[in-house]
């Protein structure tokens, strides 16, 4: 082969890969330029916020679900989860009042009870999957069940309420912000940030990876499957904490009904940003572009009145099936 | 007598490169033509043409002297011409049966009619002298029944032409005699055979004609009756092959491993063998007598009772890290299932087993850049690009990154398991140079293989293995293809499928 040879095949493989990876960037941008198009107070700071704030409950909670499938997994049990440690924490948090009192200590416990919760509820999942070796499919899809009974059991079929004053105190989580943005943004912006580190730039993230394109290829390459297998739930497990403590302030109650199709959502963020849903190779930067994407569809019909808003998780639909066309049409170009 | 399938002056295109240069081939009915050459020669190419997987760039192909194009895979089947893959092409959940006819079921009104097409499954099995139940399922049954009935499969549609992409790779000897009866009986009822192989033995037994192909070009056709192995490997490789062994070295006294007693449930039972420092020691043995089970179970990878000991320590058992911690490498024999990750790119192939010599927090690419660049350097990887697939590589070069891959961990102790495998003979000699030089360095490597000329030219003392035993151990002078048979033979007849 002639040096001029691989110079095209190099450049003409760069510039395909290029237009497959730009792809949920330009749909996102395309969106954006729609929404301004459409409603001068699109761009605004108020719905900017708004916005993204409301998207870091599903963003925390994908970018743990990113390395989840990238590791050939999935959980249908985070918006159970999410409803469960919810409910846990509002529960503990009152009950914990007449010993610790209302103030900043009792709302550290409770985000304490949260992140426990989260990682436990994270390692049951895990631990029956990798050592008792049941799908992650049949374990997610019954825990999913499990949690969201117990939490309508917990609330008798009713709503749990946070006690008023600590209601009040820990408001700010999600309402306050630091230099203007929002906690919730920063909190996901954080967890992306080190999501994208941990998956690219660490030995779990190639690690999850090579369990998910092939595992039996990891296990021969002394990978400790079992182990990494369990650490993908249990990270999820805890973000899906982290996600309840910043969602819990926003209305200060959990029900039967709290974080319902949190897991589709999340799913199909991972998939939109060209994470591979049979495992194999994830991106998480790509997952973040999926929440927005995802968020910018809904926010832009509810502030734009061509299509109705109950169209929303038609065209959100649409969108999944499509990313996934564009997938594999790059692999079959790859060929 | 005029050909049943002609390709006339075929030269295919990948993008910018060529990779096939004007190709004449013809197959005749009741003759067995094979085609042979190095890895990346251009075999599977010629064979996807004439099976309708690809179109050539330039050149016809000819059936019955009629020109004729096939526009796809169920084009050339239509017309008779049956490719059996490398890689089986069957339905590891379903039957034997039910993979006979697949695509093509009998059916008796609205229903599937089993009877008739388990009966019809039975007769072309019969002929194959493969008598295996039509109702088991293909995992259930061992890797050659499987090619058994992919071949009966490819005999239920008709075929006229039947090309076999090395048929033999994954067959023990006695396996491939049957085989070989098989396809001097097809011969005989005038099916027109192209083959493809990598054991030269296997083409001057079988084949009438004798096609080489080197970098694209046909480069030889003969009778193979003319043509001796020696001139065939020659032809192939573009250069003489003076020796295909390097000489063998002496091992030092220091026992390095010690294995006491293991035992792999169902595979191995209380096997205890010793290895010394810069020894190189062949693990010969029928398929299926436990000589992988054996080398995974030292090694972590299976459940395994017994005691291993690394220099005189205790690792352990059944845990791949601990083994890999004490210096023990273990290279499978299937490199594109526990291997590799085809779908990844060659660096993080290579840094796989030893990445955490690459990380502190974060993965240092830059240094894994550079031992690809070495590894590339050391080991004669030949990939275009560095940033292509592993999967795109050749099977050679995949086995020489594999091979990097396993080294970069710096082991102690090497176990490779079937090192050339489905390798071409150039290739072939430069792994046995590695692992020679290996043990020049002070390694101890094991080395496994169904190739007895390959354990004997490689290994200064073999283990025999027979149905999960130490069957017996030669050393120096002893170490024959006649005395290896007779101790993996010893303990009676083993049974057809003991996989």
């Amino acid at each position: 082969m002639t040096e001029a040879a691989i110079n095209t095949f190099g450049r003409l493989n760069l510039r395909r890969y290029n237009l497959h990876v730009l792809g949920p960037l330009l749909a996102l941008v395309a969106l954006i330029v729609l929404g301004a198009m459409l409603n001068p107070n699109f761009l605004s700071y108020g719905n900017v916020t708004n916005v993204l704030a409301r998207s870091a409950f599903i963003g925390i909670i994908a970018v743990g679900m990113t390395f989840v499938i990238t590791a050939g997994g999935i959980d249908l049990s985070v918006g159970s989860m999410a409803a469960f440690v919810a409910g846990v924490m509002i529960l503990g948090m009152n009950s914990l009042i007449p010993l610790m009192g209302v103030g900043i200590p009792l709302i550290l416990v409770g985000m304490a009870l949260a992140l426990l919760t989260g990682f436990g509820a994270g390692l049951v999942n895990g631990v029956l999957i990798s050592k008792v070796r049941i799908e992650a499919f049949i374990v997610t899809l019954g825990s999913m069940g499990i949690y969201r009974s117990l939490v309508t059991w917990l609330a008798d079929g009713g709503t749990l309420s946070l006690n008023f004053d600590l209601r009040a105190l820990y408001r700010p989580v999600y309402y306050g912000g630091f230099l203007g943005v929002a906690w919730p943004i920063i909190v996901f912006a954080l967890v992306a940030i080190a999501g994208e580190l941990l998956m690219r730039h660490t030995a779990f993230g190639r690690h999850c990876a090579a369990i998910g394109a092939n595992e039996q290829v990891a296990r021969y390459s002394a990978v400790n499957v079992d182990r990494a297998r369990t650490a993908t739930y249990v990270l999820l497990g805890a973000l899906v904490g982290l996600a309840t403590i910043m969602y819990v302030p926003r209305l200060g109650s959990a029900s039967g009904s709290t974080g319902v199709l949190w897991e589709l959502e999340a799913i199909a963020a991972v998939i939109i940003g060209g994470t591979v849903l049979k495992g194999g190779f994830g991106r998480i930067w790509g997952t973040v572009v999926g929440v927005l994407i995802l968020s910018l569809i809904d926010n832009i019909l509810n502030l734009a009145s061509i299509v109705s808003p109950y169209l929303n998780g038609a065209i959100q639909g649409v969108v999944v099936i499509l990313a996934v066309v564009l997938q594999r049409e790059k692999k079959a170009s790859e060929q | 007598m005029e050909a049943l399938l002609g390709l006339n002056g075929i030269s295919h295109w990948f993008g910018p490169i060529q990779v096939l240069f004007d190709v004449n081939l013809e197959l005749h009915p009741g003759e067995v033509h094979a085609l042979i050459g190095e890895n990346g020669a251009g075999k599977s190419t010629m064979m996807k043409i004439m099976s309708g997987y690809l179109q050539p760039t330039e050149g016809t192909l000819q059936l019955d002297g009629n020109p004729i194009r096939f526009g796809s895979l169920e084009d050339a089947e239509a017309a008779g011409i049956i490719m059996i893959h490398q890689e089986f092409n069957l339905a590891l959940q379903l039957t034997v049966e039910e993979n006979i006819f697949l695509g093509r079921e009998k059916r008796r009104g609205l229903f599937l009619d089993q009877k008739a097409m388990q009966a019809e499954s039975r007769a072309l099995l019969e002929r194959l002298n493969c008598p295996i139940d039509p109702r088991r399922k293909i995992s259930d049954i061992s890797v050659p029944n499987r090619q058994m009935v992919e071949i009966a499969k490819a005999l239920g549609r008709d075929a006229r032409v039947l090309i076999m992409d090395e048929p033999t790779a994954v067959l023990t000897n006695r396996e491939t005699d049957t085989l070989l009866e098989q396809i001097d009986r097809l011969r005989k009822a005038g099916t027109a055979i192209l083959y493809t192989s990598h054991k030269l033995n296997e083409v001057s037994r079988i084949a009438d004609r004798v096609t080489v192909l080197r970098d694209g070009h046909k480069v030889l056709e003969a009778p193979s009756r003319e043509l001796s192995e020696h001139r065939m490997a020659e032809a192939m490789v573009g250069r003489s092959l003076s020796t295909l062994f390097p000489a063998k070295a002496e091992a030092k006294s220091e026992t390095v491993l010690e294995v006491r007693g293991l035992t792999v449930p169902g595979h191995v039972e209380d096997a205890s063998f010793i290895l010394h420092r810069g020894e190189v020691l062949g693990f010969a043995g029928l398929v299926g007598s436990g000589r992988t089970e054996l080398m995974e179970g030292v090694v972590g990878l299976r459940n395994a009772s017994g005691e291993v000991r690394v220099n005189g320590v205790s690792i352990k058992p059944g845990s791949a890290l601990a083994a890999r911690e004490a210096g023990l490498a273990y290279l499978t024999e299937d490199r594109k299932d526990k291997g590799l990750l085809l779908g990844k790119n060659l660096r993080e192939n290579l840094t796989l087993l030893a990445l955490d010599r690459f990380t502190r927090i974060a993965i240092d690419r830059r240094a894994e850049e550079q031992a690809l660049s070495r590894a590339i350097e050391e080991f004669d990887i030949r990939a275009g690009d560095r940033e292509m697939l592993a999967g795109n590589l050749s099977g050679g070069n995949q086995q020489k990154l594999l091979l990097a891959k396993t080294m970069l961990a710096e082991p102690d102790i090497v176990i490779i398991d079937e090192p050339t495998r489905g390798i071409d003979i150039g290739t072939k000699q430069q792994i046995y140079g590695f692992i020679s030089r290996l043990a020049a360095e002070g390694k101890s490597v094991i080395v496994i293989s169904s190739e007895l000329p390959e354990v004997i030219g490689l290994a200064t003392r073999v283990i025999v293995m027979a149905r999960g035993r130490i069957a017996g151990e030669l050393e120096g002078e002893r170490i024959t293809e006649d005395a290896i048979l007779r101790l993996a033979m010893e303990l009676a007849e083993p049974k057809a499928e003991v996989e």
